[in-house]
C-alpha cells in the first residue's frame, strides 16, 4: 500500500551535502526497484491512484515531481543530458509542442500507442501523445440567454454582449491557447479584430474558470468562456448548478479542443518504463471515464475512442473539434500574447 | 624573558593581522556567493532583445509602472498608519484587550499574501457570500465595489504586511526611555503631539526599515496581485518570460525592476541617514501606560478588534471552514492522513536550515561591515542585501545559471583528473534551493541582525577593545548577548518568509521536496479553494510558532516588558 504512493517515497539524491535533517526526512525509498520518473503540470485528478494501479500491474514505482510548466521546461534545459526525469507530462499542447522544439522530448516508436491514439492527437514526429481533451467553450444560462445567439467565439463580439462577458486573463495559458486558434483560422489581422471585439464589449476579467461559471450563475454576467470539465466538477458536486455549455462552431471549424499529454524525455534514464507508463495510460485502465482513469477522474472525454467519457461531460452531447493540429498551439502562443496586449486585453 | 615577550608580542601582532585579513576579506567572499546568481542575470543583458521591448513600451509597460508605483504608495501609507498608530495604541494606552492586541496584531504576518488574496476574493467578489447576501437583502441593483481591483490588492496587502512595521515600530517605541517622553510632557506637549515629534521621529530607523521590507515584499509579489488584475511590473516579468516566451526579456525588464528597488533602498539609506539615536545610560523605564476610559478606550478596542478581525480572523475563520468542509469528504481524508505529515516536515526542515544560514551569514556581513569602512566590503554587502528586491523567478533562473556553471566545472575537473562522471550535484538538488533563499531573504536577516547591532554603541566596542579583547572576543562577550534577540528576530522572519515562498521553490524544488506553499499553490491555481485551505492554514499556523517566539523573546529581552 505504501509503495503505491508516489508521495510517500521521495527520491533520494541528496548526493551533494550530506545535510542529515532532509536525509532522514526526504529519503528512504530503495534504490534498486524499477521506477519511472515524471515532471508534471497535471495536478489534479486522483492521479496518485492512477499511478498505484500501474505499479500494482508492472512493479514500477512512479515519482513525480509537480511544478508550473515553464518552470519545469527552465529545469529540464539547465539538467540537460543529466535530467533525472524520464517523462514529461503537461495540461497544455503549447507546452508540449515548447518541449519537444527545445529537442527536450525523444520519439517514441510503439505499436501500442499507435492504436490506443488517434493521429490527429499524437506529434507527428511521435515525441508527444495527448492522453485527455479538454474542450474550451461558451457557458450561459438558459433563460437569460438564447444559445443561438452564442454559437461561435466570433459572435461575442456582437455589441448585445457589452458588460455581458466573463473572461480569463491573457496570462492564463488556456486563454492564450484559444487565441492561438483564432489565429491559426482567420490570421493574425482578423483574429486581433476578434479580440478587439471582445475588449470592446469591457468582459469581466477573472482568473479563474470555477469561479467565471459561479459568477454567471449568480448573475454577475450572462455568458463566459471556459473549459468544460470545470462545469462537469460544479455539477457533480451540485447537480442543479443552473450553468450550461454549448459547444461553439460547430457549423464551422469546430470547438476549441485543447488536451494534456506526455512525452519521453531525449535523457530518460528509464526509457523503456516510461513508454509502458505511457503505453498504460492510453489504454483501459488509464484513459477509464470513471474516476480510476486519468481523463474521467477530471472529467475530461478520452483520447482512446474505444473509451466512453464519464456520464455527466458526455450529457454534454457530441461536439466536432477545431482540426487545428496540437504543433501549431505551441507556434502562435507567443503571438497569441502579444496580439492580446496590443488589443488591451488584459 | 624579554626575548619570549616580545616574541609573543610578533605572534600577537601576527594573529591581529591574520584576524584582520580573515574579517576584510571574510565578509566579501560571502557577499560574492550571494551576488554572483545576481551577477550573472545581469551580465545577460548585454544581448538585449529590443524587439520585446518596443512592444512592452507601446503596450503594457506604461500602465505596468504605474500600477507598480500606486502599489508601493498605497502599501506605503497603510503599514506606516497601521503599524506605527497600532504600535503606539499598545504600547502606551491601556484599554480592554490591549494585553493580547499587543501580541495578536502581529499574527497576520504568518498570512501569506496569496493566500489572503484568494480568501478575499472568494468572499467579497460578485460570486462570493457577502457581495450574495447583500444583493438578497437590497436586491439585484445594488452597486456593490469591485474587488477585482488595484484598491482591493493594496487593500489585501496592506493588511498582510503591516505587522513588519508593526513589529518593529512596537520595538522601537519600548526601547524610548519614559524620561526623554516626560521630560516632552513636562513642556506641555500633549502625549499625541509627543508621539508625533518624539516618539516617531525617534523611531524612524525602524519605521523606514519595516517599510522597506513591506514595499519590497509587495513589489516582488506577482500572484497576489494577479488575483486582483492589477498588472504590476513584477507580474510582468512573469508574464514576458512565461507568456511570450521570453526569458533574456524578463531578465532585461528585472534590471529595470532592480533600479525601482534600487531607488527605494536608497531612500530607505537616506532616510535612516546618519541617524543613529543611542538612548543615553541604562534604560530606566518604559514611557508609562495610560489607562483610556469612556468612549475612547471602547474607540481603541473596537480599532484593533476590526483590524485584527480582517487581517486574521476573517482569513483563518474561512480557512478552517474550507478545511472542516475538505475534510469531511472520507477519500480526500484518506489521502491527506498519508501525504500530510511529510509535507509539513518537509517545509519545516527547509524553512530551519535556510533560516539558520541566512542569519549566520548575515552575522559575517554584519560584522564586516562594522570593523572595516572600506567602501568596497560596504558596497558589496548592500549587493547581497538586494535580493530581497528581486521576484523569486528571477532569483531561480539566476542560481540555476549558476549552479550549472559550478556544476560543469566539476564535472570536466573530475573527469579530466579521475576519470569519473559525478553528474550533476547541486543543479535540481537541495543545495540550489537553500541557495536561492538566501540570496532571496538576505536582507530580511541582514536588516534584523543589522539594527540590533546599532544597539552596540561604538564606546561599548571600544572600552572592550581597550581592556584587549579579540574582536572574537568581542563579538562572542559583548555583540552577541546584545544582538541575539535581533538574530532569533532575523531566524523567525527568514523561517516565516521560506514557508511562504513560492516561484523558486517551483522552479528549484528537488525530487520529492514538495513544500506546503507549492501544494497550496497547485490548488489554488485550480480554484479549488477548499483543498487549498488545508495546506494554507498549515502555513499559517506553523508560521504562527516563530511569531509567537519573537513576542517572547523580545518581551523577555525588554525591560519591563514581561510583567
Amino acid at each position: 500500500m505504501n509503495r503505491s504512493i508516489a508521495y510517500l517515497r521521495p527520491a533520494c539524491r541528496y548526493r551533494a551535502v550530506s545535510l542529515a535533517v532532509f536525509l532522514t526526512v526526504a529519503c528512504g525509498g530503495a534504490a534498486d526497484s524499477p521506477v519511472v520518473n515524471i515532471y508534471s503540470t497535471r495536478h489534479y485528478g486522483a492521479m496518485e491512484l492512477m499511478y498505484a494501479g500501474f505499479t500494482a500491474e508492472t512493479g514500477i514505482e512512479v515519482r513525480v515531481s509537480h511544478g508550473n510548466m515553464h518552470a519545469l521546461l527552465e529545469r529540464l534545459r539547465a539538467e540537460g543530458e543529466h535530467t533525472v526525469a524520464d517523462a514529461f507530462l503537461a495540461v497544455d499542447a503549447g507546452g508540449l509542442w515548447l518541449a519537444a522544439n527545445d529537442g527536450l522530448l525523444q520519439s517514441v516508436e510503439s505499436a501500442v500507442l499507435e492504436q490506443n491514439i488517434p493521429e490527429n492527437l499524437r506529434d507527428p514526429e511521435n515525441r508527444f501523445f495527448a492522453l485527455s481533451q479538454r474542450v474550451r467553450s461558451i457557458a450561459y444560462v438558459p433563460g437569460r440567454v438564447d444559445p443561438s445567439e452564442i454559437s461561435t467565439y466570433e459572435a461575442l463580439t456582437d455589441r448585445k454582449w457589452r458588460g455581458r462577458l466573463c473572461l480569463r486573463p491573457s496570462t492564463n495559458v488556456y486563454t492564450q491557447s484559444l487565441v492561438a486558434s483564432l489565429i491559426a483560422a482567420h490570421g493574425e489581422a482578423r483574429a486581433e479584430e476578434i479580440v478587439r471585439g471582445w475588449v470592446a464589449n469591457e468582459p469581466e476579467y477573472i482568473d479563474s474558470d470555477t469561479r467565471i461559471l459561479e459568477t454567471i450563475a449568480a448573475g454577475g454576467c450572462d455568458a463566459g468562456i471556459t473549459n468544460h470539465y470545470y462545469l462537469g466538477r460544479l455539477l457533480k458536486a451540485n447537480p442543479d448548478f443552473p450553468v450550461k455549455m454549448l459547444w461553439a462552431n460547430q457549423d464551422g471549424r469546430g470547438v476549441h479542443r485543447n488536451v494534456s499529454g506526455i512525452g519521453v524525455t531525449a535523457a530518460a534514464a528509464h526509457r523503456e518504463n516510461a513508454i509502458k507508463l505511457i503505453e498504460w495510460l492510453s489504454g483501459p485502465a488509464g484513459q477509464a471515464g470513471d474516476d480510476s482513469g486519468l481523463p474521467g477522474s477530471n472529467l475530461e472525454f478520452p483520447v482512446n475512442p474505444d473509451v466512453d467519457p464519464h456520464p455527466i461531460i458526455a450529457a454534454f452531447g457530441p461536439w466536432t473539434a477545431d482540426p487545428m493540429p496540437l504543433a501549431e498551439y505551441g507556434r502562435y502562443q507567443a503571438d497569441a500574447v502579444k496580439l492580446m496586449e496590443r488589443a488591451g486585453y488584459r | 624573558m624579554e626575548l619570549s615577550s616580545s616574541l609573543s608580542t610578533v605572534r600577537a601582532r601576527r594573529a591581529t593581522a591574520a584576524r584582520r585579513l580573515l574579517w576584510s576579506t571574510l565578509p566579501v567572499m560571502v557577499a560574492a556567493m550571494v551576488v554572483v546568481p545576481m551577477v550573472l542575470l545581469v551580465a545577460r543583458l548585454l544581448h538585449p532583445t529590443g524587439e520585446v521591448w518596443a512592444q512592452l513600451w507601446g503596450t503594457i509597460l506604461p500602465e505596468m509602472i504605474r500600477n507598480t508605483l500606486l502599489l508601493m504608495l498605497g502599501v506605503a501609507v497603510i503599514t506606516l498608519a497601521l503599524g506605527s498608530g497600532l504600535a503606539w495604541l499598545v504600547t502606551a494606552y491601556r484599554f480592554p484587550g490591549s494585553r493580547i492586541f499587543d501580541w495578536a496584531l502581529i499574527l497576520p504576518l504568518a498570512v501569506p499574501t496569496y493566500v489572503m488574496g484568494f480568501v478575499y476574493m472568494a468572499t467579497f467578489d460578485f460570486a462570493g457570500p457577502v457581495q450574495t447576501t447583500l444583493r438578497a437583502w437590497f436586491g439585484a441593483d445594488i452597486a456593490l465595489p469591485n474587488i477585482r481591483s488595484g484598491g482591493g490588492a493594496i487593500l489585501v496587502m496592506g493588511l498582510t504586511l503591516y505587522p513588519y512595521v508593526y513589529f518593529l515600530a512596537r520595538a522601537a517605541f519600548r526601547e524610548q526611555s519614559s524620561s526623554t517622553f516626560d521630560a516632552a510632557r513636562a513642556m506641555g506637549y500633549t502625549r499625541l503631539q509627543t508621539f508625533f515629534r518624539l516618539v516617531l521621529p525617534l523611531a524612524r530607523p525602524s519605521l523606514v526599515a519595516g517599510v522597506t521590507l513591506a514595499l519590497l515584499e509587495a513589489m516582488t509579489d506577482f500572484a497576489t496581485v494577479r488575483f486582483f488584475n492589477f498588472r504590476t511590473m513584477s507580474e510582468g516579468i512573469v508574464h514576458v518570460w512565461q507568456g511570450m516566451m521570453n526569458r533574456d526579456a524578463a531578465i532585461e525588464l528585472s534590471a529595470l525592476f532592480l533600479f525601482f528597488a534600487l531607488t527605494i533602498v536608497i531612500v530607505e539609506r537616506l532616510l535612516r541617514g546618519r541617524a543613529r539615536y543611542y538612548q543615553p545610560g541604562r534604560r530606566t523605564r518604559q514611557i508609562t501606560r495610560v489607562t483610556l476610559v469612556g468612549w475612547r478606550k471602547w474607540a481603541a478596542t473596537a480599532t484593533c478588534t476590526a483590524i485584527f478581525g480582517a487581517a486574521f480572523l476573517l482569513p483563518a475563520a474561512r480557512l478552517v471552514s474550507w478545511t472542516v468542509g475538505d475534510l469531511s469528504n472520507v477519500a480526500t481524508a484518506n489521502v491527506l492522513k498519508t501525504v500530510y505529515l511529510g509535507y509539513v516536515v518537509r517545509t519545516f526542515a527547509l524553512a530551519a536550515t535556510a533560516a539558520v544560514i541566512a542569519v549566520l551569514i548575515a552575522l559575517i556581513l554584519a560584522q564586516g561591515t562594522r570593523m572595516n569602512t572600506g567602501r568596497f566590503g560596504r558596497a558589496a554587502t548592500r549587493l547581497a542585501t538586494m535580493g530581497y528586491a528581486l521576484p523569486g523567478a528571477v532569483i531561480a533562473a539566476g542560481v540555476l545559471i549558476t549552479v550549472a556553471i559550478i556544476d560543469r566545472t566539476v564535472m570536466s575537473a573530475s573527469e579530466s583528473l579521475f576519470g569519473i562522471n559525478p553528474g550533476l550535484l547541486l543543479t535540481g538538488s537541495i543545495v540550489g534551493l537553500l541557495y536561492a533563499y538566501v540570496v532571496r531573504f538576505m536582507a530580511v536577516a541582514y536588516n534584523s541582525v543589522e539594527s540590533s547591532m546599532v544597539k552596540v554603541t561604538p564606546n561599548m566596542e571600544e572600552a572592550a577593545r581597550t581592556l584587549g579583547a579579540t574582536p572574537g572576543r568581542v563579538m562572542w562577550r559583548v555583540h552577541l548577548p546584545l544582538i541575539k534577540v535581533g538574530m532569533a528576530a532575523g531566524a523567525a522572519l527568514v523561517f516565516v518568509d521560506v514557508m511562504k515562498e513560492l516561484p523558486a521553490t517551483i522552479l528549484l524544488a528537488p525530487f520529492g521536496m514538495e513544500t506546503l506553499s507549492m501544494w497550496t499553490y497547485m490548488l489554488a491555481a485550480e480554484s479549488l479553494w477548499e483543498s487549498a485551505a488545508l495546506p494554507s492554514l498549515t502555513i499559517v499556523i506553523v508560521g504562527l510558532i516563530p511569531v509567537m517566539l519573537l513576542m517572547r523573546v523580545g518581551r523577555m529581552a525588554t525591560p519591563g516588558g514581561n510583567q
